[in-house]
């Protein structure tokens, strides 16, 4: 959490670079580890599981609202319909934005997050700010976001203490009807998903009206 | 345990970031996962090792949890999952003390001489192979146990969190430790972590039932941005101030509406 975590990437340690080496080396020749495991690994979070996933869930729940009803009341259900399910994601709960209520999904004691829809958490989830100011000064984190909300709405904190994974439902923005799945999963964002940002309407595009 | 990982609520870490590591255009979709091969490795390799069955994800958040909390702080994120690692690997008896002292950087972890004589909870099969390690994120870990016990709270009850000083292994974030709050939900029967992250006997787990408990924002954090007057948010306003864009004055007010949840165990509650 410390600021290099946040700030510099240009220049890794040297000395942990050569220790996580030397370290899966003797893990390798120990027999403890499998190199072609670790690539597993790595490409699995890299390309194939991420917020697509969960982009794809909110455009199924906009679009239909029977699914939509199925995902508030079994979430983990719902999306394993889809195919996604599995590590940090095994007990799935989805939170409905609607004008009265503004939903925000934190772990303030260590980084859990729904890896099945969204991934693996960015820098700044896991960062001590975030933590710490997200259960008790909402707002204030929204607007570093950029997002403000009117006064009546009630903003809902989530902090995943347990093994319950939260995925929000954002507001399905105005100037969308008849959009496809296809089209309203491209609007739909990580930060929306957390929590910390609304969708906007889409730009009306005048060349094409 | 009440450590320096246990953050809610507290004070001075300055603003939240959001685009540090994103891209030019800001996209969320693009920022990168990891950031330097180390991270990237550190990350399988916990992933990895962990598929050998020898720890539950309670140890190994203990593991990580359980340094001095400057370090904890000081540490970046993938330094504490790697201080995590290597401190189990030694303690499950994979990896001996000098094993880990002839590794570069040795400074990096510490292994406390209390844990000499690691324990091998179970033998140590073979490496988890790319297939199988596939399936195994395909199943994850799900902590739900199939017990039917009458929970203690109904939905709407009013109860309060017992006070916690405990030097083990607890996920009852101290901002609420003492606060009154409202059953939201019930849960069913999840493997209790308090338990989980300390159990000798790998075979007995221990359950018990999961709410979702709500609290009001603003008797939980009194004094920030208290409601109702229109109070603005320290805090906020001084970050707001301190940055260089358009936000200059802008006041945030925090609500006397809002609501934070937090899932807490049947043994961390008590009727108010």
């Amino acid at each position: 959490m410390s600021n290099s975590e946040d700030h510099d990437h240009t220049a890794p340690p040297p000395e942990l670079e050569l220790r996580v080496k030397a370290l899966e080396s003797l893990l390798i020749e120990k027999g403890l580890v499998d190199p072609a495991t670790l690539n597993e690994i790595i490409d699995t979070y890299e390309h194939r599981v991420g917020p697509r996933n969960g982009a794809q869930v909110v455009a199924k729940a906009w679009a239909d609202d029977k699914f939509r009803q199925a995902l508030l009341n079994d979430a983990t259900e719902a999306v394993a319909s889809l195919g996604f399910m599995g590590r940090q994601g095994e007990h799935l709960k989805v939170v409905e934005n609607s004008n009265d209520v503004h939903n925000l999904v934190v772990c303030t004691l260590c980084s859990c997050y729904p890896w099945t829809v969204l991934g693996l958490p960015p820098a700044w989830y896991k960062s001590a700010p975030y933590r710490s100011r997200a259960v008790s000064e909402p707002r204030a984190v929204l607007a570093e976001f950029g997002t403000s909300l009117p006064d009546a709405t009630r903003v809902q904190v989530w902090d995943s203490t347990a093994e319950l994974r939260y995925l929000v439902l954002p507001k399905r923005p105005t100037g969308t009807d008849g959009w496809s799945e296809a089209q309203l999963a491209a609007l739909v964002t990580r930060n929306a998903m957390i929590g910390v940002e609304v969708i906007n309407p889409p730009e009306i595009d005048e060349a094409n009206e | 345990m009440i450590g320096a990982h246990d953050l809610g609520g507290k004070r001075g870490f300055g603003r939240v970031l959001p685009a540090s590591n994103a891209n030019a255009q800001g996209s969320d979709l693009v920022e990168p996962l990891f950031h330097a091969e180390w991270e990237r490795r550190a990350f399988a390799l916990t992933l990895a090792t962990g598929m050998l069955g020898q720890w539950n994800i309670d140890e190994s958040r203990h593991a990580r949890e359980n340094q001095a909390p400057q370090r904890y702080l000081d540490n970046s994120y993938y330094e504490t999952w790697l201080v995590g690692l290597q401190k189990l690997l030694h303690e499950k008896g994979m990896l001996e003390r000098e094993e880990l002292s002839a590794l570069p950087f040795a400074a990096s972890v510490e292994i406390s001489a209390s844990s000499s004589n690691p324990q091998r909870s179970r033998p140590i099969t073979e490496a988890a192979t790319p297939a199988k390690a596939a399936a195994l994120i395909a199943r994850g870990g799900p902590t739900l146990l199939s017990d039917s016990r009458k929970p203690k709270y109904s939905l709407g009850a009013l109860v309060k969190v017992l006070p916690m000083t405990q030097a083990e292994h607890t996920r009852a974030p101290k901002y609420v430790h003492g606060a009154r709050g409202i059953i939201h939900a019930i849960n069913g029967v999840h493997i209790y972590p308090d338990a989980n992250a300390h159990r000798q006997d790998k075979d007995r787990v221990v359950g018990e039932t999961l709410y979702t408990v709500s609290f009001a924002r603003a008797a939980l954090f009194p004094q920030r941005g208290s409601c109702g007057d229109g109070t603005e948010t320290a805090s906020a306003k001084e970050i707001l101030k301190s940055e260089s864009t358009n936000q200059g004055n802008r006041v945030i007010k925090e609500s006397c509406k809002d609501r934070v949840f937090v899932d807490l165990w049947e043994p961390y509650l008590t009727h108010d």
